[in-house]
C-alpha cells in the first residue's frame, strides 16, 4: 500500500510542483521510481531478464527531470537499488528461506531507466523491486513488478534468422562451387598484381641477400585475419626456401608464433630444405602494441630486409611499420580487412590487398582448385548482396521522389531494413507494418 | 595425426561458436570454448617470455650485432618480473593490513604502477606522436599529382583538410551567394564524408564480410590446411 502511494506520487508530482511534492521534499529523502516491468530477455538461453522503470521525479540525472529544478543534494537520486526475490524454482523444490529473502542485485545510476539481471537461473520465477537513493543513503519507498517473471530459454535466436538464411545460403554456394571444381570444372578468377608481386619481393630479396620480412598483425590467432595472414605465410616461406631467401618473423602473440613456426617449417619441408629452416627467425617480441612497433622497425633499420610484407590485422602501428620499409627503400605489399589502415597501407607499400583481396589471397595462392572453388562461392554471395543493395536503393529513391509515409514501398523497405539486414526477427510484428518511417 | 587432432579442434570449436550464435541453448558450449582458448593464450604466454629471453640470452652471449639491446631487454624483463611478483611498494589491502602481500599488484603507488605510469606510458605515447610525422610523409608522398586518380585524391584531400577548418567557411563566407553555399568546404566535405566515402568504406566492408565468412568456411571444411603446418 505504502509503496502504491509513493508511486502515485511520484508519477503526478514533484517537488516545488504541488504542496505534497513539497511536503515529499521536505522528509529528505527522494521520490521512489515507477512502474517496474521485468520481462524474460528475448533470443537468449534462458539467464537474463530485463527491467525497464520510470525514474524517480528527483532525479535530475535523467533526461526526463533535468533542469526541472535547482539541484539539492538532500534529494537528489545519486542511485538506484534494484532487488530480487526467487518465487519460485525450476524443479518442483520448496523455495529456501535463503532464496524467499529480498537481495541487492545491482545498483544502477542515477538517469538509467533499464537493467538487464544476467544471473538469473533458467526456468527460476523472479520478482523485482527498485528503490532510489541520495547521497546520504535515503532511500525512497519501493516500486515492485506487478507480475512474476521467468526467466525463459528460446531455442533459436529469431533476431538471426535472416542471418542465419543467408550463412546456409553462402555456405550452399561455396559447397557448390568446391564440388564443382572437384570434379575438374576449371574456374577462372582475376588475377591480384599484389600476390603476384610477392614472388618477385621475395625473389629481389634472395639476389640482394637480405632478408623479407613477415608481420602477421597485431591480432592473437583466434582472429581470422591472422590465420589468413598464415596461409600467406605459407606460401612466402615456400617461396623463400626455394629462393634460398632468409625470412624473419616477428609477431605479437605467443600462440601465433606458435603457429607460424609450425607453418614455415612444413613450407620449408615441402620446399625439400628442412635444413634450411631457421625457427628462431620466427619469434614472439611482446604483446604491447606499441613496443612491438618499435621492436620491429627497430629489425627493419638495423637489419634492412629487402621485402616487407604485412598481412593481418593492423590498427595505429600499420603507418609506421609501412612508413619505415618505405625510408630503407624495401618492396613492400600489405593486406589487411581493417579499413581503417587500408589508406595508410596504400599511401606507404607498393602492392595493398584490400579486404577481400587478402582473404581470397591463400585460395589465389594455393592453385589447389577446391579453394578456387570457394571464392566463385564468395562472388555468388557479392552478387546476392548487390542486388539487396540495388533493390533497396531503387525503394529509398521511390519513397524519397514520391514523399510516400506509408504503403507497400515503405513497408518494404523497413522489412529489409529492420528484417533482413536488421534485428527484428524473421517477420514485422503485428502492428509494425502499418507504421511508415522515412526518417 | 600432428594435423589431424589440431583439424578436428579447429572444426569443433568453429561450429560450436557457429551454432553457439544462432541457437541460445549451446551458449554455454561457446563460454567453455572461449575459456579453453584463455587458458591456451595464458600458458603460451610463458612460450612467448621463454622464447624472448633464449633468444636474447642468446645474441648476448655471442655478442652479434646489436646485444646492447638485448642486454636492455633482459634487464628491463626481469625487473618488471621481480617488482610484479614480489609486489615491490604495494600497500597491503585495506581489508587485510596485516597481510603483507594482501594488495593488488596494479594499485596506485605499487612498483608496477609506476613503472606503467612513468615508463611504459611515455614510451607509448613518444611511439604514438611519431605518427604525426608518419602521417606527413605519407600523405606528401600519396598527394604528388602525378596521375588522375592522385589528381583526385589530392583536391579531394584538400577539401576535406580545409573544410574541418574554420577556412573552409571564412574562404567562401565573404562573397559567395546563397544559392551557393553548398559549394563552401565545409559543406562538401560533410557530402565527401557523408555520400562517396560512406559508399566506398560499406564495399570494402561487404568484401570483408563475404571473405571472412569463406574463409571461415574454408578451415571449417578442412580445405584449407595452411596454417597446420606438417602432418
Amino acid at each position: 500500500m505504502t509503496s502504491n502511494l509513493g508511486i502515485a506520487v511520484a508519477v503526478s508530482m514533484m517537488c516545488g510542483v504541488s504542496a505534497l511534492g513539497q511536503e515529499w521534499c521536505a522528509s529528505h529523502s527522494p521520490m521512489p521510481p515507477s512502474n517496474l516491468v521485468a520481462t524474460d530477455a528475448p533470443d537468449d538461453d534462458g539467464k537474463a531478464i530485463e527491467l525497464s522503470w520510470d525514474v524517480s521525479p528527483s532525479d535530475v540525472f535523467s533526461q526526463k527531470y533535468a533542469g526541472t529544478r535547482a539541484p539539492d543534494p538532500g534529494i537528489d537520486v545519486v542511485n538506484y537499488v534494484i532487488l530480487r526475490k526467487v518465487e519460485a524454482t525450476s524443479s518442483d523444490e520448496e523455495v529456501s528461506p535463503e532464496q524467499s529473502q529480498w537481495i541487492v542485485v545491482s545498483e544502477p545510476s542515477a538517469g538509467d531507466n533499464k537493467w538487464t539481471d544476467r544471473s538469473a537461473e533458467r526456468n527460476w520465477t523472479y520478482s523485482y523491486r527498485i528503490m532510489a537513493a541520495d547521497a546520504q543513503g535515503d532511500q525512497s519507498p519501493w516500486a515492485q513488478t506487478a507480475e512474476t517473471v521467468v526467466a525463459r530459454l528460446q531455442i533459436f535466436n529469431m533476431s538471426r534468422a535472416w542471418l542465419a538464411i543467408f550463412t546456409i545460403l553462402f555456405t550452399g554456394f561455396v559447397v557448390y562451387f568446391i564440388n564443382r571444381a572437384r570434379s575438374g570444372k576449371k574456374i577462372w578468377v582475376r588475377k591480384i598484381a599484389g600476390l603476384k608481386a610477392i614472388d618477385e619481393a621475395v625473389g629481389r630479396a634472395t639476389e640482394m641477400g637480405r632478408p623479407v620480412l613477415f608481420v602477421l598483425g597485431i591480432q592473437d590467432i583466434s582472429e581470422i585475419q591472422t590465420i589468413a595472414g598464415l596461409t600467406v605465410l605459407s606460401r612466402v616461406a615456400r617461396t623463400a626456401a626455394e629462393y634460398g631467401a632468409q625470412i624473419e618473423v616477428p609477431t605479437c602473440r605467443s600462440l601465433v608464433m606458435a603457429a607460424a613456426r609450425e607453418t614455415v617449417e612444413a613450407a620449408y619441408l615441402a620446399a625439400g630444405a628442412p635444413d634450411a629452416y631457421q625457427p628462431d627467425r620466427i619469434h614472439y617480441l611482446t604483446d604491447e602494441q606499441f613496443a612491438f612497433v618499435a621492436g620491429v622497425t627497430g629489425y627493419m633499420v638495423r637489419e634492412e630486409p629487402a621485402a616487407c610484407i604485412y598481412m593481418g590485422g593492423f590498427y595505429a602501428e600499420s603507418l609506421i611499420l609501412a612508413e619505415t620499409g618505405n625510408h630503407i627503400g624495401a618492396i613492400q605489399v600489405a593486406g589487411t580487412a581493417m579499413p581503417s589502415q587500408l589508406p595508410f597501407f596504400v599511401a606507404s607499400c607498393d602492392y595493398t590487398l584490400i579486404g577481400e583481396e587478402f582473404f581470397a589471397a591463400s585460395a589465389y595462392l594455393s592453385d589447389d582448385p577446391l579453394q578456387i572453388g570457394s571464392l566463385k562461392g564468395q562472388d555468388w554471395g557479392k552478387f546476392l548482396s548487390v542486388y539487396l543493395l540495388i533493390i533497396g536503393i531503387f525503394l529509398a529513391t521511390v519513397i524519397s521522389w514520391g514523399n510516400y509515409d506509408e504503403g507497400f514501398f515503405v513497408n518494404s523497405r523497413d522489412f529489409i531494413k529492420n528484417n533482413l539486414l536488421g534485428v527484428e526477427g524473421f517477420w514485422p510484428a503485428p502492428g509494425d507494418v502499418e507504421l511508415g518511417d522515412d526518417s | 595425426m600432428k594435423r589431424l587432432v589440431p583439424l578436428t579442434i579447429a572444426i569443433v570449436a568453429g561450429f560450436t561458436l557457429i551454432i553457439a550464435y544462432f541457437f541460445p541453448i549451446a551458449q554455454q558450449w561457446s563460454d567453455n570454448v572461449q575459456e579453453w582458448f584463455k587458458i591456451l593464450a595464458v600458458g603460451a604466454m610463458v612460450l612467448g617470455g621463454g622464447n624472448l629471453i633464449k633468444l636474447h640470452l642468446k645474441k648476448v652471449s655471442a655478442k652479434r650485432k646489436g646485444w646492447g639491446y638485448s642486454m636492455v631487454t633482459i634487464v628491463c624483463f626481469f625487473g618488471v618480473l621481480i617488482v610484479g611478483f614480489l609486489k615491490v611498494g604495494t600497500p597491503p589491502n585495506t581489508n587485510y593490513p596485516d597481510y603483507v602481500w594482501s594488495g593488488y599488484y596494479l594499485q596506485e603507488g605499487s612498483g608496477v604502477w609506476w613503472i606503467y605510469l612513468h615508463m611504459i606510458v611515455p614510451l607509448t605515447s613518444m611511439m604514438f606522436a611519431m605518427l604525426a610525422f608518419y602521417v606527413a610523409t605519407a600523405a606528401f608522398r600519396a598527394f604528388r599529382a602525378k596521375n588522375i586518380e592522385a589528381t583526385l585524391l589530392l583536391v579531394t584531400a584538400g577539401i576535406v583538410l580545409l573544410g574541418r577548418t574554420y577556412a573552409g567557411v571564412w574562404l567562401f563566407d565573404a562573397w559567395l551567394p546563397e544559392s551557393m553555399l553548398w559549394l563552401r568546404f565545409d559543406n562538401l566535405t560533410e557530402w565527401i564524408m557523408n555520400a562517396p566515402n560512406t559508399a566506398g568504406n560499406r564495399a570494402i566492408m561487404i568484401g570483408i564480410a563475404l571473405g571472412t565468412v569463406a574463409t571461415s568456411l574454408r578451415i571449417l571444411l578442412g580445405v584449407d590446411r595452411s596454417y597446420l603446418g606438417q602432418d
